[in-house]
């Protein structure tokens, strides 16, 4: 590409005289190859990201809408909705109860280990999703002296509602805690220390000057950890009987139903959970975009 | 903060006395870290200890399990360096370039870690299926088969683990400073020259721990592979799907020997992502994933 002579005062120069685009910033890309980039990009977002979205929802009502909420409105479909709802909200009440305790001895304090602490919460993500399933098979499986005592005293956990609310603990487990360590150590502890000093005690300060504080980045967390538990599949499959309208959860529904060859029920249920996941993109875009600052220390994936 | 600490009070020597709990909450997550993540993890690496070596090799040495393993960690290395590539593209549109539909694109890149993996699995299925699927169609049509191959595996994986590259080098994209860039210019640099020399090094940290988070993602993946994968020993399958068939036919043993082969490769990856962050944030700016 052809190289424009850089002067002091060019942007001035070329918006009077000269054809104006001539002269570009010497820190950016000449129109084409720009364009050229530009489309490179979208074209993979929109083949990797965008079509097989849009498969979910085509495939969804490919008989009409009827079709779709009988689906939807099936007795098998209904008790894996109200399943899923129930484990999630089990497994994000527990991780967020761990979350705060974590970030608040991480935050507030300093002792030995601390480095180390901080990565083992992080294990969880580098723990595929089956394995995450399966060290609850080899401690409460049936086969085990735990497992065998357990089910002689008529206590289920593998293939059971307490297996899948384990294996998705554990797969959520470092979600809201590490949305607030981070959080809680750039903000410090001087306004904690100001209300202890006017004498409030340690519950009062953390409903009053803690948690009003934290309050967006414990909900970007919650909502993370929400979605991934509502979302979650290799984990609860291998803990999971798979019994229809008992221990099937929205995603094992969606697979029994695929593979029934029932696709239009398939990609209904789908559906949902395609839903589910665009509605945790807009909350977590609102709340980067509102509360991005109180929110901080956001960079990086996950 | 020392000073309204001493302030309070209390007469503690430390901060840490006056700031109260302390013993509740490191009480409580060290008892929930050990009983939901530790515990369930030595219990499982102990299992594959008591198999002992033989009992290990024995498993691993058998060519389905030698296939998953190396689909599973050789497909996710392509589909990382895919995401290097792509991702870093999209990465810099997204922070040097301003065009129509930049927001929408931004807040869906991270759809693959909201859309479940089940829903991701059984659409990139249907899209990419040989006779008519949306994108199966016209590639069937250039003798390209991607459902129920190879290929399908690892454009399942560059699906999941997408977001990480982009995610990691946006912000340190965001502060590099436009000086270098301006004054390698005056001096005569093209800007190809410009990219390559100055921009290039700068990234290269971020980019390698988006792409080892990338990797280490696929690596594990199940539930939107599986689908489009099919099931054919030693062609398609995965080894979390080895695990989850030896675990529905009671074959234990097998299931916690490739599940331990698999944790110790996954540990390796987050000592050598631990290893790059600590480099990044010594070489100033970023503030890790």
């Amino acid at each position: 590409m052809a190289h424009e002579p850089v002067e002091a005062e060019g942007g001035m120069h070329g918006a009077v005289c000269v054809n104006a685009r001539a002269y570009r910033s010497v820190t950016t890309e000449s129109t084409f190859v720009r364009r050229l980039l530009i489309g490179f990009a979208g074209a993979f977002l929109i083949v990797f990201l965008l079509l097989p979205l849009i498969v979910v929802f085509a495939q969804a009502f490919a008989r009409g809408i009827g079709a779709y909420l009988a689906a939807l409105t099936d007795a098998d479909s209904i008790a894996a909705i109200v399943l899923t709802l129930k484990v999630a909200a089990i497994a994000v009440l527990l991780n967020t109860a761990f979350g705060v305790a974590a970030a608040w001895v991480v935050a507030k304090f300093e002792f030995r280990g601390k480095n180390v602490l901080i990565s083992l919460i992080d294990l969880p993500f580098s723990v595929s999703p089956v394995i995450s399933g399966m060290v609850f098979v080899l401690i409460f499986g049936a086969q085990t002296w735990l497992g065998g005592w357990l089910i002689d005293h008529g206590v289920r956990i593998v293939f059971a509602q307490t297996g899948l609310i384990l294996a998705t603990v554990f797969v959520t487990f470092p979600f809201v805690a590490r949305e607030l360590i981070p959080l809680m150590q750039a903000q410090g502890s001087d306004e904690e220390y100001a209300a202890l000093s006017l004498g409030a005690s340690g519950w009062q300060t953390f409903w009053h000057v803690t948690l009003p504080n934290i309050r967006w980045g414990l909900l970007y967390g919650i909502l993370l950890c929400n979605a991934r538990a509502m979302g979650e599949f290799g984990a609860v499959s291998v803990v999971s009987g798979k019994i229809r309208g008992a221990s099937n959860t929205l995603p094992l529904h969606v697979e029994a139903l695929y593979e029934d060859n029932m696709m239009v029920a398939a990609f209904a249920v789908a559906s949902l959970l395609a839903l589910l996941s665009l509605l945790t993109l807009a909350m977590k875009a609102f709340l980067e975009w509102r509360h991005g600052d109180e929110i901080a220390a956001l960079q990086g994936g996950r | 903060m020392s000073d309204i600490a001493s302030h309070a009070g209390f007469g503690a020597p430390s901060r840490r006395r006056a700031m109260p709990g302390f013993g509740l909450t490191l009480g409580f997550t060290l008892s929930y870290l050990s009983l939901i993540v530790l515990i369930p993890l030595i219990v499982l690496l102990a299992h594959a200890a008591g198999l002992g070596i033989s009992g290990l090799w024995k498993v691993l040495s058998a060519s389905q399990a030698i296939d998953a393993l190396l689909l599973s960690f050789g497909g996710a290395l392509v589909a990382a360096g895919m995401n290097a590539v792509f991702g870093s593209l999209i990465a810099w549109t997204f922070v040097r370039y301003d065009f129509p539909g930049k927001r929408a694109m931004q807040a869906m890149i991270d759809l693959p870690f909201a859309l479940p993996t089940a829903v991701a699995g059984i659409a990139l299925t249907t899209l990419y299926a040989a006779p008519d699927g949306w994108l199966g169609a016209p590639l069937d049509a250039l003798g390209v088969q991607v459902a129920y191959t190879r290929l399908g595996v690892v454009v399942a994986m560059t699906f999941i683990s997408l977001p990480f590259v982009v995610r990691t080098l946006e912000p340190v994209l965001e502060q590099i400073d436009r000086q270098y860039e301006e004054a390698a210019a005056t001096l005569g640099a093209t800007r190809w020259q410009c990219v390559a020399r100055i921009v290039f090094p700068t990234l290269l940290p971020a980019l390698l721990t988006g792409t080892a988070l990338a990797f280490a993602r696929a690596v594990g993946e199940y539930g939107s592979i599986i689908f489009i994968a099919g099931n054919l020993p030693n062609q398609t399958q995965i080894a979390p799907l080895l695990i989850a068939i030896a675990l529905d036919q009671h074959e234990v043993g097998t299931a916690t020997a490739i599940a331990a082969a698999m944790l110790m490769f996954s540990f390796l990856i987050l000592f050598g992502i631990n290893l790059l962050q600590s480099w990044v944030r010594r070489k100033g700016g970023y503030r890790g994933a």
